[in-house]
């Protein structure tokens, strides 16, 4: 959801990087449970060097402990390693370049489907893969999906974490609309929402051409009525009674967001609510913090609860997460080196500090990570925890694809719902409309 | 005696010098020579993208894929594409208003600044500032302007001087935003238009004015008979620049709106772009581009034609 954060948001979270240390301290205290399982031989190939390409950071830690990270790895094994941050939009771009020329960096952290639709140019990373399930309690749902090529069990991509928008709520709002939590039925939270917007305390969601919240938002509706965009075998059935009921209970609940929606992109809705002028709302961790970190609204932080997206006919959380997934490329001289990195990279001295430093900002893949000290840190992140384990991805049902990344980042399905929204198509037309757009991206 | 013969054989000699200096007075080589650097800047900038845009356009890449041949398909798909339709007619829309706008508001402040005033200088200089502030900053200054709950127009509005109940929804539904868009681009369009126009005012000899005046010719008139045809020439220049410049509009549409709300405000650059990059279907993404380029020398033609018709600004003589 917000994924992209203002860059406000991230100067104020600087600020929790000191934070940061002082859970590394309680994280070493605490240790996380693994298993005595033998590494896989990875012999380093002499002379080896690294380059590793990941986005940009989300908050400072993020970068910081990710490069004393790197450091100690280059420390213990004498491989140079090279650590290039890029901005969010344009690591998918890199890491097209990349595969296609073949030069460039050994290692690509990229986002969910980038290993999948570039398979061919990947070594297979399955014994870093399964030692690492095996030490550390098992992959989450959504790691598993990711890491493994498609009908196989082969890996071909690492996932480091995910980053999910569940609702995020004003507590005495919900409250004084006469709910104690954010109900799963439909019908009752339509009622919710209507009574928000009667006590002047609206819910808002993104509805404008916004990658994250506008798509969090657009396959939550479609997903809670049990649509989806594509069936197992990858082919368009977004065009059902399910997505068309969905749109239907869609123009009951928008005359409850407050106004201007349609237009919002990724921040609005941090903005708004920061402002009081939203009170429900879905978003990432980095709501929270900015609010809590910023003395001027720590009321509005204490107010704040998250909880997860409601289910509504599915019975289980209709939400993904985005997932860090990285790669090594078939043109990597050192293929052995890159990856003992990943494995050194995934192992608890290393990744439960940075797991922490990110203060959930990305939730762990590897199930022994529920114990991570930064998950008891703040009870308000519980729902953060599991983030990787939600059933549900970006294209779901079908397999893990380009398409799937290129519909999202066409808004299809957003501008289905702010079509219906804004009365210029009724649910019928703006199925059938998004129907057609999608399968120009899955023939 | 011997010196002569000396001298002669100098004289004689200096043909068969070598052959590189000969090759240096041959006139077409050196022209070839001194225009090769010039020749190879525009092939690598400016040939080389565009042919290969051209080319793009005909094949279907993907990023991540080389693309095959696929002839005249894509322009297939957008013939039958609603949303690109919406693009050009909102496309034409755009320029043609702001264009109109930005000449008319353009033209009158050039004349207001031609009249002796206070602090010409100055206030030249500050009617430069859109224009000179990047596109990006403005944008998102508008953007917050056009915000739907942070707009400092609303909050005047509503909590200032209690005009209205709601905040205004400026980006909300299509031609509100289209107008709200419109309106940025000619807030940013008009110091350019001004200041070009006012440079061709002031070209013109007060002597023709003055000899109006006797004639008793009424301000309409000197504006009409005077102003008007000797400032046919920049304003056609002017006009060229300003339609290209608005139709190939990218940031500020970008910046404010991102073609929202549902897609009502993509010009045909920014769809291209939405298609081709983040969309990653490079090859629709050209050939959305290439689109563009008949409107473009259309309309470079048509203020050519239509404006600058008289002979003398064609290089010839005036009769």
């Amino acid at each position: 959801m917000a994924y992209i954060i203002t860059r406000r948001d991230t100067l104020r979270l600087a600020a929790g990087a000191a934070a940061a240390t002082t859970l590394n301290e309680r994280a070493i205290a605490q240790p996380i449970p693994r298993a005595d399982v033998a590494a896989p031989k990875l012999p380093a190939e002499s002379g080896a060097s690294l380059r590793v390409l990941r986005p940009a950071r989300f908050v400072e830690p993020d970068e910081t402990i990710f490069r004393a990270n790197t450091a100690k790895f280059q420390q213990a094994t004498g491989i140079e390693t090279r650590v290039d941050f890029v901005g969010w939009e344009d690591i998918r771009q890199q890491t097209a370049v990349a595969s296609n020329t073949g030069t460039g960096p050994d290692i690509v952290l990229g986002w969910a489907e980038d290993p999948h639709v570039f398979a061919d140019k990947l070594i297979e990373l399955s014994d870093v893969a399964e030692y690492l399930g095996r030490r550390y309690g098992g992959w989450s749902f959504l790691g598993d999906k990711y890491g493994k090529r498609e009908k196989t069990n082969n890996w071909i991509g690492i996932p480091f974490g995910g980053s999910t928008g569940p609702i995020v709520y004003r507590r005495s709002a919900v409250k004084e609309a006469g709910f104690d939590k954010i109900p799963n039925d439909h019908g009752e939270y339509l009622k919710l929402c209507q009574t928000l917007r009667k006590l002047n305390k609206p819910p808002g969601f993104a509805l404008g051409n916004a990658v994250g919240d506008g798509n969090g938002f657009a396959n939550w509706l479609v997903w809670s009525h049990g649509g989806y965009l594509v069936d197992e075998a990858g082919k368009v059935a977004i065009n059902s009674k399910e997505t068309i009921a969905a749109l239907t209970y869609l123009k009951d609940l928008y005359p409850t967001f407050v106004t201007g929606t349609l237009s919002w992109g990724d921040p609005s809705n941090n903005r708004a609510y920061a402002a009081s002028e939203v009170w429900l709302t879905a978003n990432g961790v980095s709501l929270y913090f900015a609010l809590k970190n910023d003395p001027a609204l720590r009321a509005i932080a204490e107010d704040t609860e998250h909880q997860a997206l409601p289910f509504g006919v599915v019975g289980k959380a209709p939400q993904g997460s985005l997932i860090l997934n990285a790669m090594v490329f078939r043109h990597s001289k050192y293929p052995n080196a890159a990856k003992a990195y990943l494995q050194f990279m995934m192992e608890s001295e290393q990744y439960d500090p940075w797991l922490s430093g990110c203060l959930g900002y990305w939730s762990h893949t590897l199930r022994a990570y529920d114990k991570s000290a930064v998950w008891d840190s703040d009870p308000k992140l519980a729902v953060y925890r599991n983030g990787t384990d939600n059933q549900f991805w970006s294209g779901y049902k079908g397999p893990i694809s380009h398409a799937a990344g290129a519909v999202a980042s066409e808004y299809i399905l957003v501008q289905m719902c702010a079509s219906v929204a804004g009365g210029q198509a009724t649910p019928q037309e703006a199925a059938r409309e998004a129907e057609r757009r999608a399968r120009r991206h899955y023939r | 005696m011997t010196a002569t013969i000396d001298v002669a054989h100098a004289w004689v000699r200096q043909p068969q010098q070598s052959w590189l200096v000969r090759l240096f007075d041959y006139k077409p080589f050196l022209v070839a020579i001194c225009m090769l650097p010039a020749c190879g800047l525009l092939l690598v900038f400016l040939t080389y993208p565009l042919g290969l845009g051209i080319w793009l356009a005909f094949t279907d890449t993907t990023i991540g894929r080389d693309g095959r041949w696929v002839g005249l398909e894509n322009f297939e798909y957008l013939l039958e594409d609603r949303l690109f339709w919406q693009a050009v007619f909102y496309s034409v829309f755009y320029t043609s208003v702001a264009t109109v706008a930005k000449f008319a508001l353009g033209l009158w402040l050039a004349l207001l600044l031609n009249n002796h005033l206070p602090f010409k200088n100055l206030l030249r200089a500050v009617i430069l500032m859109p224009w000179i502030v990047p596109t990006v900053l403005s944008a998102i200054a508008f953007w917050w302007i056009y915000d739907p709950q942070f707009s400092i127009i609303s909050y005047l509005l509503v909590d200032v001087l209690g005009l209205r109940d709601t905040y205004i929804d400026f980006l909300g539904s299509a031609w509100p935003a289209r107008w709200s868009l419109v309106a940025a681009n000619v807030w940013r369009g008009i110091p350019f238009v001004a200041i070009s126009l006012l440079a061709g005012l002031q070209t013109i000899s007060p002597t023709l004015y003055e000899a109006a005046l006797i004639d008793g010719a009424t301000g309409w008139q000197r504006f009409r008979f005077i102003t008007f045809p000797l400032l046919l020439p920049i304003l056609a220049i002017v006009m060229t620049f300003s339609i290209i410049f608005t139709f190939s509009d990218f940031q500020l549409v970008y910046a404010i709106t991102r073609g929202g709300p549902v897609n009502s405000t993509h010009l045909m650059a920014t769809l291209a772009f939405q298609r081709g990059i983040p969309g990653g279907n490079l090859g629709e993404g050209a050939a959305i581009a290439v689109s563009m380029i008949p409107f473009l020398v259309f309309a470079t033609l048509f203020s050519y034609f239509a404006l600058a018709r008289r002979k003398w600004q064609q290089g010839e003589a005036n009769d």
